[in-house]
Protein backbone atom coordinates (compact mmCIF):
# COMPACT_ATOMS: atom_id res chain seq x y z
CA UNK A 1 0.00 0.00 0.00
CA UNK A 2 2.95 2.66 1.24
CA UNK A 3 4.68 2.17 -2.24
CA UNK A 4 1.45 2.33 -3.77
CA UNK A 5 0.77 5.75 -2.96
CA UNK A 6 4.33 6.67 -3.05
CA UNK A 7 4.30 5.53 -6.89
CA UNK A 8 0.88 7.33 -7.47
CA UNK A 9 -0.41 3.80 -8.20
CA UNK A 10 -4.46 4.79 -7.76
CA UNK A 11 -7.03 2.08 -6.36
CA UNK A 12 -9.17 -0.15 -8.56
CA UNK A 13 -12.06 2.47 -8.56
CA UNK A 14 -10.30 5.07 -10.00
CA UNK A 15 -9.40 3.13 -13.36
CA UNK A 16 -11.18 4.74 -16.65
CA UNK A 17 -12.84 0.87 -16.87
CA UNK A 18 -16.54 -0.32 -16.28
CA UNK A 19 -20.10 -0.15 -17.07
CA UNK A 20 -21.70 3.41 -18.24
CA UNK A 21 -17.74 4.57 -16.68
CA UNK A 22 -19.27 7.92 -18.87
CA UNK A 23 -21.47 9.27 -15.87
CA UNK A 24 -21.12 7.18 -13.02
CA UNK A 25 -17.65 7.07 -11.50
CA UNK A 26 -17.86 4.32 -9.07
CA UNK A 27 -19.75 1.61 -7.22
CA UNK A 28 -19.62 0.97 -3.62
CA UNK A 29 -20.50 -1.85 -1.26
CA UNK A 30 -20.64 -1.77 2.51
CA UNK A 31 -21.88 -4.54 5.08
CA UNK A 32 -22.02 -3.80 8.73
CA UNK A 33 -21.19 -6.61 11.28
CA UNK A 34 -20.74 -7.06 14.72
CA UNK A 35 -19.65 -9.79 17.23
CA UNK A 36 -22.60 -11.10 19.77
CA UNK A 37 -22.71 -9.49 23.00
CA UNK A 38 -18.87 -8.25 22.85
CA UNK A 39 -19.57 -4.02 23.46
CA UNK A 40 -19.37 -2.06 20.64
CA UNK A 41 -16.30 -0.35 19.90
CA UNK A 42 -17.07 3.29 21.15
CA UNK A 43 -18.06 1.68 24.39
CA UNK A 44 -15.90 -1.89 24.24
CA UNK A 45 -12.35 -1.87 26.74
CA UNK A 46 -9.10 -1.98 25.55
CA UNK A 47 -8.97 -5.84 25.74
CA UNK A 48 -12.49 -6.28 24.63
CA UNK A 49 -11.38 -4.47 21.03
CA UNK A 50 -8.71 -6.45 21.22
CA UNK A 51 -10.04 -9.66 21.22
CA UNK A 52 -12.03 -8.63 18.11
CA UNK A 53 -9.12 -7.57 16.14
CA UNK A 54 -7.30 -10.68 17.49
CA UNK A 55 -10.03 -12.85 16.39
CA UNK A 56 -9.82 -11.31 13.06
CA UNK A 57 -5.69 -12.22 12.30
CA UNK A 58 -6.49 -15.47 13.70
CA UNK A 59 -9.26 -16.19 11.01
CA UNK A 60 -6.50 -14.21 8.12
CA UNK A 61 -3.71 -16.68 10.02
CA UNK A 62 -5.75 -19.51 9.67
CA UNK A 63 -6.37 -19.24 5.74
CA UNK A 64 -3.29 -18.03 4.71
CA UNK A 65 -4.24 -18.97 0.75
CA UNK A 66 -8.11 -17.71 0.74
CA UNK A 67 -6.32 -14.07 2.35
CA UNK A 68 -3.35 -14.44 0.40
CA UNK A 69 -3.49 -10.52 -1.59
CA UNK A 70 -5.53 -9.12 1.95
CA UNK A 71 -2.93 -7.07 3.88
CA UNK A 72 -3.57 -6.19 7.68
CA UNK A 73 -2.63 -2.94 8.65
CA UNK A 74 -2.72 -1.65 12.45
CA UNK A 75 -4.44 2.01 12.25
CA UNK A 76 -1.65 2.70 15.15
CA UNK A 77 1.29 1.85 12.77
CA UNK A 78 -0.24 4.32 10.13
CA UNK A 79 1.17 7.35 9.83
CA UNK A 80 -1.73 10.65 10.51
CA UNK A 81 -0.55 11.35 6.04
CA UNK A 82 -1.01 7.90 5.67
CA UNK A 83 -4.35 7.35 7.04
CA UNK A 84 -5.82 11.15 5.74
CA UNK A 85 -4.57 9.41 1.95
CA UNK A 86 -6.38 6.40 2.39
CA UNK A 87 -9.52 8.57 3.56
CA UNK A 88 -8.66 10.27 0.25
CA UNK A 89 -9.01 7.05 -1.39
CA UNK A 90 -11.95 6.24 -0.13
CA UNK A 91 -10.45 3.15 1.77
CA UNK A 92 -11.84 4.03 5.61
CA UNK A 93 -13.49 6.69 6.65
CA UNK A 94 -13.04 9.37 9.18
CA UNK A 95 -13.59 7.95 12.23
CA UNK A 96 -10.31 6.08 11.91
CA UNK A 97 -8.40 9.33 11.32
CA UNK A 98 -8.62 10.09 15.23
CA UNK A 99 -10.34 7.25 17.37
CA UNK A 100 -8.25 4.27 17.51
CA UNK A 101 -10.34 1.46 19.56
CA UNK A 102 -7.76 -1.00 18.34
CA UNK A 103 -8.62 -0.80 14.85
CA UNK A 104 -7.26 -1.89 12.03
CA UNK A 105 -7.95 -2.17 7.46
CA UNK A 106 -7.73 -4.83 5.88
CA UNK A 107 -6.87 -4.05 2.14
CA UNK A 108 -6.57 -5.83 -1.13
CA UNK A 109 -3.90 -5.59 -2.82
CA UNK A 110 -5.65 -3.81 -5.69
CA UNK A 111 -7.95 -1.71 -3.29
CA UNK A 112 -10.79 -2.93 -4.37
CA UNK A 113 -11.80 -4.58 -0.95
CA UNK A 114 -11.13 -2.93 2.55
CA UNK A 115 -12.50 -3.88 5.60
CA UNK A 116 -12.30 -1.65 8.64
CA UNK A 117 -11.70 -3.41 12.12
CA UNK A 118 -13.11 -1.83 15.28
CA UNK A 119 -14.71 1.34 13.10
CA UNK A 120 -18.25 2.54 14.55
CA UNK A 121 -18.99 -1.15 14.12
CA UNK A 122 -16.77 -3.86 14.57
CA UNK A 123 -16.51 -5.08 10.97
CA UNK A 124 -16.93 -3.32 7.93
CA UNK A 125 -16.99 -4.85 4.67
CA UNK A 126 -16.18 -2.06 1.58
CA UNK A 127 -16.24 -3.20 -1.99
CA UNK A 128 -15.28 -0.45 -4.68
CA UNK A 129 -15.51 -0.74 -8.36
CA UNK A 130 -14.79 1.14 -11.50
CA UNK A 131 -18.19 2.31 -13.25
CA UNK A 132 -21.53 0.79 -12.81
CA UNK A 133 -20.82 -2.61 -10.94
CA UNK A 134 -22.99 -2.88 -8.13
CA UNK A 135 -23.63 -6.37 -8.66
CA UNK A 136 -20.05 -7.49 -8.79
CA UNK A 137 -19.11 -5.36 -5.50
CA UNK A 138 -22.72 -6.60 -3.65
CA UNK A 139 -20.76 -10.31 -4.76
CA UNK A 140 -17.30 -9.73 -3.58
CA UNK A 141 -18.08 -7.95 0.05
CA UNK A 142 -21.01 -11.10 0.21
CA UNK A 143 -18.09 -13.86 -0.41
CA UNK A 144 -15.82 -11.81 2.19
CA UNK A 145 -18.73 -11.78 4.62
CA UNK A 146 -19.55 -15.60 3.99
CA UNK A 147 -15.76 -16.46 4.67
CA UNK A 148 -15.45 -13.75 7.86
CA UNK A 149 -19.06 -15.62 9.28
CA UNK A 150 -17.39 -19.41 8.98
CA UNK A 151 -15.12 -18.61 11.90
CA UNK A 152 -16.41 -15.55 13.83
CA UNK A 153 -19.85 -15.29 16.33
CA UNK A 154 -21.72 -12.66 14.12
CA UNK A 155 -24.56 -10.84 16.17
CA UNK A 156 -27.79 -11.75 13.69
CA UNK A 157 -31.48 -11.71 15.27
CA UNK A 158 -34.28 -13.57 13.06
CA UNK A 159 -36.39 -10.44 13.27
CA UNK A 160 -34.08 -7.34 12.84
CA UNK A 161 -31.43 -9.29 10.46
CA UNK A 162 -27.62 -7.88 10.75
CA UNK A 163 -27.25 -5.67 14.51
CA UNK A 164 -25.29 -2.60 14.50
CA UNK A 165 -24.48 0.37 16.70
CA UNK A 166 -26.39 2.56 14.57
CA UNK A 167 -30.01 1.78 14.27
CA UNK A 168 -30.34 3.07 10.79
CA UNK A 169 -27.92 0.15 9.26
CA UNK A 170 -29.74 -2.40 11.32
CA UNK A 171 -31.54 -5.76 8.77
CA UNK A 172 -28.92 -5.73 6.16
CA UNK A 173 -26.53 -3.55 7.20
CA UNK A 174 -25.84 -2.97 3.57
CA UNK A 175 -24.86 0.82 2.43
CA UNK A 176 -25.30 0.39 -1.48
CA UNK A 177 -23.97 3.70 -3.82
CA UNK A 178 -22.54 5.42 -6.48
CA UNK A 179 -20.43 8.00 -7.48
CA UNK A 180 -21.59 10.08 -10.36
CA UNK A 181 -20.44 12.84 -12.58
CA UNK A 182 -23.56 15.11 -13.12
CA UNK A 183 -21.68 18.25 -14.85
CA UNK A 184 -24.39 18.62 -17.79
CA UNK A 185 -27.42 18.46 -15.36
CA UNK A 186 -25.73 21.42 -13.31
CA UNK A 187 -25.35 23.59 -16.17
CA UNK A 188 -28.68 23.29 -17.76
CA UNK A 189 -29.95 23.93 -14.09
CA UNK A 190 -31.39 20.76 -13.89
CA UNK A 191 -29.70 19.13 -11.09
CA UNK A 192 -31.32 20.07 -8.05
CA UNK A 193 -34.74 18.95 -9.78
CA UNK A 194 -32.87 15.59 -10.08
CA UNK A 195 -31.46 15.25 -6.62
CA UNK A 196 -34.83 16.30 -4.97
CA UNK A 197 -36.30 13.36 -7.04
CA UNK A 198 -33.69 11.05 -5.83
CA UNK A 199 -34.06 11.87 -1.84
CA UNK A 200 -38.01 11.40 -2.76
CA UNK A 201 -37.00 7.62 -3.58
CA UNK A 202 -35.88 7.25 -0.32
CA UNK A 203 -32.41 7.50 -1.31
CA UNK A 204 -29.03 9.86 -0.32
CA UNK A 205 -27.50 12.50 -2.08
CA UNK A 206 -23.64 13.38 -1.19
CA UNK A 207 -20.86 14.88 -1.93
CA UNK A 208 -17.78 13.19 -2.67
CA UNK A 209 -16.72 12.25 0.99
CA UNK A 210 -19.74 11.57 2.22
CA UNK A 211 -21.91 12.69 5.08
CA UNK A 212 -21.28 16.62 5.21
CA UNK A 213 -19.00 16.94 2.68
CA UNK A 214 -19.85 19.48 -0.02
CA UNK A 215 -21.22 18.52 -3.66
CA UNK A 216 -17.64 19.77 -5.68
CA UNK A 217 -16.27 19.08 -9.23
CA UNK A 218 -20.44 18.15 -10.46
CA UNK A 219 -19.65 14.60 -8.45
CA UNK A 220 -22.42 13.51 -6.60
CA UNK A 221 -22.93 9.83 -4.32
CA UNK A 222 -26.17 8.34 -4.20
CA UNK A 223 -27.52 5.66 -1.62
CA UNK A 224 -29.55 3.84 0.14
CA UNK A 225 -31.25 4.95 3.23
CA UNK A 226 -33.24 1.66 4.59
CA UNK A 227 -31.81 -0.87 5.53
CA UNK A 228 -34.76 -3.02 7.06
CA UNK A 229 -37.23 -4.58 5.49
CA UNK A 230 -35.88 -4.79 2.23
CA UNK A 231 -33.64 -7.30 0.92
CA UNK A 232 -30.00 -6.59 -0.03
CA UNK A 233 -30.79 -7.47 -4.03
CA UNK A 234 -33.87 -5.52 -3.84
CA UNK A 235 -31.77 -2.41 -2.36
CA UNK A 236 -28.97 -3.01 -4.82
CA UNK A 237 -31.98 -3.01 -7.79
CA UNK A 238 -33.51 0.49 -6.83
CA UNK A 239 -29.84 2.28 -6.90
CA UNK A 240 -29.03 0.41 -10.13
CA UNK A 241 -32.53 1.23 -11.75
CA UNK A 242 -32.12 5.05 -10.56
CA UNK A 243 -28.78 5.45 -11.30
CA UNK A 244 -29.72 4.16 -14.81
CA UNK A 245 -32.24 6.87 -15.28
CA UNK A 246 -29.77 9.50 -13.65
CA UNK A 247 -27.05 8.57 -16.65
CA UNK A 248 -29.60 8.49 -19.45
CA UNK A 249 -30.57 12.63 -17.80
CA UNK A 250 -27.28 13.22 -17.98
CA UNK A 251 -26.33 12.00 -21.15
CA UNK A 252 -29.70 13.97 -22.54
CA UNK A 253 -28.56 17.12 -20.97
CA UNK A 254 -25.28 16.70 -22.83
CA UNK A 255 -27.02 16.29 -25.81
CA UNK A 256 -29.08 19.31 -25.00
CA UNK A 257 -25.50 21.34 -24.43
CA UNK A 258 -23.65 20.38 -27.88
CA UNK A 259 -27.12 20.78 -29.82
CA UNK A 260 -28.20 24.19 -28.41
CA UNK A 261 -24.65 25.77 -27.01
CA UNK A 262 -21.72 24.08 -28.57
CA UNK A 263 -19.39 27.41 -28.95
CA UNK A 264 -20.26 28.31 -25.18
CA UNK A 265 -19.08 24.76 -24.33
CA UNK A 266 -16.43 24.05 -26.27
CA UNK A 267 -15.07 27.43 -24.99
CA UNK A 268 -15.70 26.94 -21.20
CA UNK A 269 -13.71 23.36 -21.43
CA UNK A 270 -10.92 24.61 -23.55
CA UNK A 271 -10.43 27.37 -20.95
CA UNK A 272 -10.46 24.88 -18.08
CA UNK A 273 -8.06 22.91 -20.09
CA UNK A 274 -5.78 25.70 -20.49
CA UNK A 275 -5.70 26.82 -16.77
CA UNK A 276 -4.99 22.82 -15.97
CA UNK A 277 -2.15 23.06 -18.25
CA UNK A 278 -0.22 26.05 -17.62
CA UNK A 279 -1.48 27.29 -13.90
CA UNK A 280 1.20 27.33 -11.36
CA UNK A 281 -0.70 27.75 -8.35
CA UNK A 282 -4.01 25.50 -7.48
CA UNK A 283 -6.32 24.46 -4.93
CA UNK A 284 -7.97 21.25 -4.73
CA UNK A 285 -11.22 22.47 -5.17
CA UNK A 286 -10.23 24.65 -8.39
CA UNK A 287 -8.67 21.48 -9.58
CA UNK A 288 -11.83 19.59 -8.78
CA UNK A 289 -13.84 21.69 -11.29
CA UNK A 290 -11.46 22.12 -13.83
CA UNK A 291 -11.38 18.10 -13.73
CA UNK A 292 -15.01 18.00 -14.23
CA UNK A 293 -14.99 20.48 -17.33
CA UNK A 294 -12.01 18.81 -19.17
CA UNK A 295 -13.73 15.60 -18.50
CA UNK A 296 -16.52 16.48 -19.93
CA UNK A 297 -14.90 18.21 -22.58
CA UNK A 298 -13.60 14.90 -23.63
CA UNK A 299 -16.75 12.64 -23.31
CA UNK A 300 -18.32 15.37 -25.53
CA UNK A 301 -15.42 15.20 -28.06
CA UNK A 302 -14.42 19.11 -28.06
CA UNK A 303 -11.07 18.20 -26.22
CA UNK A 304 -9.27 15.47 -28.28
CA UNK A 305 -7.61 13.12 -26.28
CA UNK A 306 -4.98 11.25 -27.86
CA UNK A 307 -3.34 9.77 -24.93
CA UNK A 308 -6.24 8.20 -23.03
CA UNK A 309 -6.03 10.79 -20.27
CA UNK A 310 -6.93 9.21 -16.88
CA UNK A 311 -8.05 12.22 -15.13
CA UNK A 312 -10.14 10.20 -12.79
CA UNK A 313 -7.29 9.25 -10.87
CA UNK A 314 -5.86 13.02 -10.51
CA UNK A 315 -8.92 13.64 -8.61
CA UNK A 316 -7.49 11.64 -5.48
CA UNK A 317 -3.64 12.22 -6.62
CA UNK A 318 -4.32 15.93 -6.43
CA UNK A 319 -5.49 15.90 -2.88
CA UNK A 320 -3.55 16.79 0.03
CA UNK A 321 -1.95 13.88 1.83
CA UNK A 322 -1.57 11.67 -2.00
CA UNK A 323 0.14 14.75 -3.01
CA UNK A 324 2.58 14.79 -0.08
CA UNK A 325 3.31 11.27 -0.51
CA UNK A 326 3.76 11.07 -4.08
CA UNK A 327 6.06 13.73 -3.70
CA UNK A 328 7.50 12.47 -0.25
CA UNK A 329 7.78 15.74 0.88
CA UNK A 330 5.72 17.68 3.93
CA UNK A 331 4.29 20.89 2.17
CA UNK A 332 1.87 23.49 3.76
CA UNK A 333 -0.65 25.07 1.87
CA UNK A 334 0.95 27.30 -0.81
CA UNK A 335 3.29 24.20 -1.08
CA UNK A 336 0.63 22.11 -2.03
CA UNK A 337 -0.92 24.73 -4.79
CA UNK A 338 2.13 24.94 -6.37
CA UNK A 339 3.17 20.80 -6.29
CA UNK A 340 -0.53 20.38 -7.83
CA UNK A 341 -0.01 22.77 -10.24
CA UNK A 342 2.96 21.06 -11.32
CA UNK A 343 1.10 17.68 -10.98
CA UNK A 344 -1.82 18.47 -13.40
CA UNK A 345 1.27 19.55 -16.04
CA UNK A 346 3.10 17.19 -16.28
CA UNK A 347 -0.27 15.17 -16.61
CA UNK A 348 -1.42 16.78 -19.45
CA UNK A 349 2.12 17.61 -21.21
CA UNK B 1 -30.31 32.00 21.48
CA UNK B 2 -26.35 33.11 20.84
CA UNK B 3 -23.58 32.03 20.30
CA UNK B 4 -21.26 31.32 23.55
CA UNK B 5 -18.36 31.56 22.04
CA UNK B 6 -18.21 34.78 20.28
CA UNK B 7 -21.92 36.34 21.36
CA UNK B 8 -22.47 37.50 18.44
CA UNK B 9 -24.09 34.66 16.22
CA UNK B 10 -27.16 32.50 16.58
CA UNK B 11 -26.05 29.71 18.14
CA UNK B 12 -27.08 26.92 15.68
CA UNK B 13 -24.53 24.20 16.76
CA UNK B 14 -25.74 22.56 20.25
CA UNK B 15 -24.11 19.51 21.30
CA UNK B 16 -24.06 17.17 24.74
CA UNK B 17 -21.46 15.51 25.86
CA UNK B 18 -21.55 13.08 28.34
CA UNK B 19 -18.09 11.41 29.42
CA UNK B 20 -17.68 9.62 32.82
CA UNK B 21 -21.40 10.86 33.24
CA UNK B 22 -20.38 14.30 33.40
CA UNK B 23 -22.70 15.86 30.88
CA UNK B 24 -21.40 19.40 28.97
CA UNK B 25 -23.75 21.09 27.03
CA UNK B 26 -22.89 23.67 24.30
CA UNK B 27 -24.18 26.34 22.02
CA UNK B 28 -22.19 27.15 19.45
CA UNK B 29 -22.46 29.20 15.53
CA UNK B 30 -21.54 27.27 12.93
CA UNK B 31 -18.47 28.84 12.75
CA UNK B 32 -17.13 28.78 16.19
CA UNK B 33 -18.06 25.64 16.09
CA UNK B 34 -15.71 24.67 13.34
CA UNK B 35 -13.19 26.51 14.89
CA UNK B 36 -13.29 24.10 17.71
CA UNK B 37 -10.86 21.60 17.23
CA UNK B 38 -12.97 18.70 19.43
CA UNK B 39 -16.34 19.41 17.00
CA UNK B 40 -13.81 18.17 13.99
CA UNK B 41 -14.09 14.51 14.82
CA UNK B 42 -16.04 12.00 13.08
CA UNK B 43 -19.64 12.98 13.98
CA UNK B 44 -19.90 16.91 11.81
CA UNK B 45 -22.22 18.99 14.11
CA UNK B 46 -25.36 18.25 12.23
CA UNK B 47 -25.11 14.48 12.96
CA UNK B 48 -27.05 11.75 12.12
CA UNK B 49 -27.00 10.40 15.72
CA UNK B 50 -28.52 13.96 17.22
CA UNK B 51 -31.76 13.97 14.30
CA UNK B 52 -31.54 10.09 15.70
CA UNK B 53 -32.16 11.20 19.47
CA UNK B 54 -35.29 13.35 18.25
CA UNK B 55 -36.72 10.87 16.55
CA UNK B 56 -36.17 8.70 19.74
CA UNK B 57 -38.12 11.94 21.72
CA UNK B 58 -40.53 12.29 19.21
CA UNK B 59 -42.77 10.07 21.91
CA UNK B 60 -42.87 12.27 24.53
CA UNK B 61 -42.81 15.43 22.42
CA UNK B 62 -46.57 15.12 20.83
CA UNK B 63 -48.25 16.34 24.01
CA UNK B 64 -51.95 14.43 23.37
CA UNK B 65 -50.70 11.20 22.86
CA UNK B 66 -49.58 8.74 26.00
CA UNK B 67 -46.09 8.62 26.57
CA UNK B 68 -44.16 6.06 25.09
CA UNK B 69 -41.30 6.08 27.73
CA UNK B 70 -40.24 3.43 30.74
CA UNK B 71 -41.04 4.75 33.85
CA UNK B 72 -38.15 1.78 35.61
CA UNK B 73 -34.39 1.91 34.46
CA UNK B 74 -34.33 0.33 31.89
CA UNK B 75 -30.64 -1.52 31.41
CA UNK B 76 -28.56 -3.74 28.60
CA UNK B 77 -27.28 -6.66 31.36
CA UNK B 78 -24.66 -7.12 28.65
CA UNK B 79 -22.68 -3.88 28.46
CA UNK B 80 -24.64 -1.72 31.11
CA UNK B 81 -26.21 0.89 28.65
CA UNK B 82 -29.35 2.28 29.74
CA UNK B 83 -31.96 2.94 27.39
CA UNK B 84 -31.61 6.73 28.64
CA UNK B 85 -28.54 7.08 27.30
CA UNK B 86 -29.47 5.25 24.84
CA UNK B 87 -32.28 8.07 23.55
CA UNK B 88 -29.53 10.37 23.79
CA UNK B 89 -26.79 9.06 21.57
CA UNK B 90 -28.70 7.25 19.65
CA UNK B 91 -26.15 4.49 19.50
CA UNK B 92 -26.31 0.74 20.80
CA UNK B 93 -23.95 -0.47 23.55
CA UNK B 94 -23.44 -4.14 22.31
CA UNK B 95 -25.95 -6.54 20.35
CA UNK B 96 -27.44 -7.16 23.69
CA UNK B 97 -29.11 -3.60 23.81
CA UNK B 98 -31.63 -5.04 21.10
CA UNK B 99 -32.89 -7.36 23.43
CA UNK B 100 -32.76 -5.12 26.16
CA UNK B 101 -34.55 -2.29 24.67
CA UNK B 102 -36.86 -4.13 22.22
CA UNK B 103 -39.92 -3.53 24.25
CA UNK B 104 -39.29 0.44 22.88
CA UNK B 105 -37.63 -0.15 19.19
CA UNK B 106 -40.41 -0.91 17.15
CA UNK B 107 -41.64 2.53 16.60
CA UNK B 108 -37.98 3.91 16.14
CA UNK B 109 -37.03 1.21 13.74
CA UNK B 110 -40.86 1.67 11.86
CA UNK B 111 -40.05 5.29 11.63
CA UNK B 112 -36.63 5.10 10.02
CA UNK B 113 -36.93 2.27 7.93
CA UNK B 114 -40.77 1.77 7.10
CA UNK B 115 -40.70 -1.78 8.89
CA UNK B 116 -39.12 -3.68 11.26
CA UNK B 117 -38.60 -6.90 10.07
CA UNK B 118 -35.46 -8.03 8.25
CA UNK B 119 -35.83 -9.67 5.34
CA UNK B 120 -31.79 -9.61 3.56
CA UNK B 121 -29.22 -12.10 3.84
CA UNK B 122 -28.87 -14.48 6.62
CA UNK B 123 -26.09 -15.83 8.11
CA UNK B 124 -25.09 -19.59 6.68
CA UNK B 125 -24.70 -20.53 10.42
CA UNK B 126 -27.57 -18.80 11.69
CA UNK B 127 -30.34 -21.71 13.03
CA UNK B 128 -31.16 -23.87 10.54
CA UNK B 129 -34.97 -23.26 11.26
CA UNK B 130 -34.78 -19.22 10.66
CA UNK B 131 -34.17 -20.33 6.79
CA UNK B 132 -37.04 -22.62 6.91
CA UNK B 133 -39.52 -20.24 8.35
CA UNK B 134 -38.01 -17.68 5.91
CA UNK B 135 -38.92 -19.87 2.95
CA UNK B 136 -42.53 -20.88 4.14
CA UNK B 137 -43.12 -16.87 4.21
CA UNK B 138 -41.93 -17.15 0.78
CA UNK B 139 -43.67 -20.46 -0.26
CA UNK B 140 -46.63 -18.33 1.56
CA UNK B 141 -46.48 -15.09 -0.94
CA UNK B 142 -46.37 -17.68 -3.74
CA UNK B 143 -49.51 -19.43 -2.51
CA UNK B 144 -51.24 -16.62 -2.39
CA UNK B 145 -50.11 -15.32 -5.88
CA UNK B 146 -50.66 -18.69 -7.69
CA UNK B 147 -54.67 -18.49 -6.27
CA UNK B 148 -54.75 -14.81 -7.49
CA UNK B 149 -53.53 -16.00 -10.52
CA UNK B 150 -56.16 -18.90 -10.94
CA UNK B 151 -52.91 -21.29 -11.31
CA UNK B 152 -54.73 -23.93 -9.21
CA UNK B 153 -52.80 -26.54 -9.96
CA UNK B 154 -49.77 -24.96 -9.12
CA UNK B 155 -51.05 -23.55 -6.26
CA UNK B 156 -51.87 -27.41 -5.05
CA UNK B 157 -47.85 -28.15 -5.22
CA UNK B 158 -46.84 -24.64 -3.23
CA UNK B 159 -49.86 -25.88 -0.33
CA UNK B 160 -47.96 -29.28 -0.59
CA UNK B 161 -44.62 -28.09 0.01
CA UNK B 162 -45.86 -25.52 3.09
CA UNK B 163 -47.32 -28.44 4.55
CA UNK B 164 -44.12 -30.40 4.52
CA UNK B 165 -41.60 -27.76 5.59
CA UNK B 166 -44.18 -26.47 8.45
CA UNK B 167 -44.29 -30.14 9.75
CA UNK B 168 -39.89 -29.67 9.56
CA UNK B 169 -39.81 -26.50 11.59
CA UNK B 170 -42.41 -28.20 14.34
CA UNK B 171 -39.13 -30.46 14.18
CA UNK B 172 -36.63 -28.02 15.28
CA UNK B 173 -35.15 -28.11 11.32
CA UNK B 174 -33.62 -31.25 12.02
CA UNK B 175 -34.34 -32.82 9.20
CA UNK B 176 -33.86 -29.95 6.89
CA UNK B 177 -30.01 -29.19 7.82
CA UNK B 178 -29.51 -33.10 7.40
CA UNK B 179 -31.15 -32.65 3.87
CA UNK B 180 -29.54 -29.34 2.30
Amino acid sequence: MRQRIKAGVVSKWLENTGPDSEVVLSSRIRLARNLRNIPFPYLASDSQTAEVAKQVRGLLQEKPDVFADIHYYAVSELTPLERQALLERHLISPALLKEDHNSAVLLREDESLSIMINEEDHLRFQCLLPGLQLESAWKMADHYDNLFEEALDYAFDEQLGYLTVCPTNVGTGLRASVMVHLPALNLTKRLNRVLSAIAQVGLAVRGMYGEGSEITGNLVQISNQITLGQSDEDIIKNLFGVTKQIVEQELQARQILLNESRDQIADRVNRSFGILKHAHLMSSQEGMQLLSDVRLGIDLGLIEDKKGLALKELLVLQRPANLQLLTGKTLDVFERDRERAKLMRQYLA
Amino acid sequence: MLCQECQKRPATVHLTKIINNEKQVWHLCEQCAREKEEFNFDYPPFSLQSLLSGLLNMETQTEAQPVDYPTTKIQCDNCSLTYTQFRQIGRFGCSNCYTAFSDYLFPLLRRLHGSARHVGKIPKRADSTVQLRRNLENLRRKLQQLVEREEFEKAAQVRDEIRRLEKEVQNGGEDYEAKN
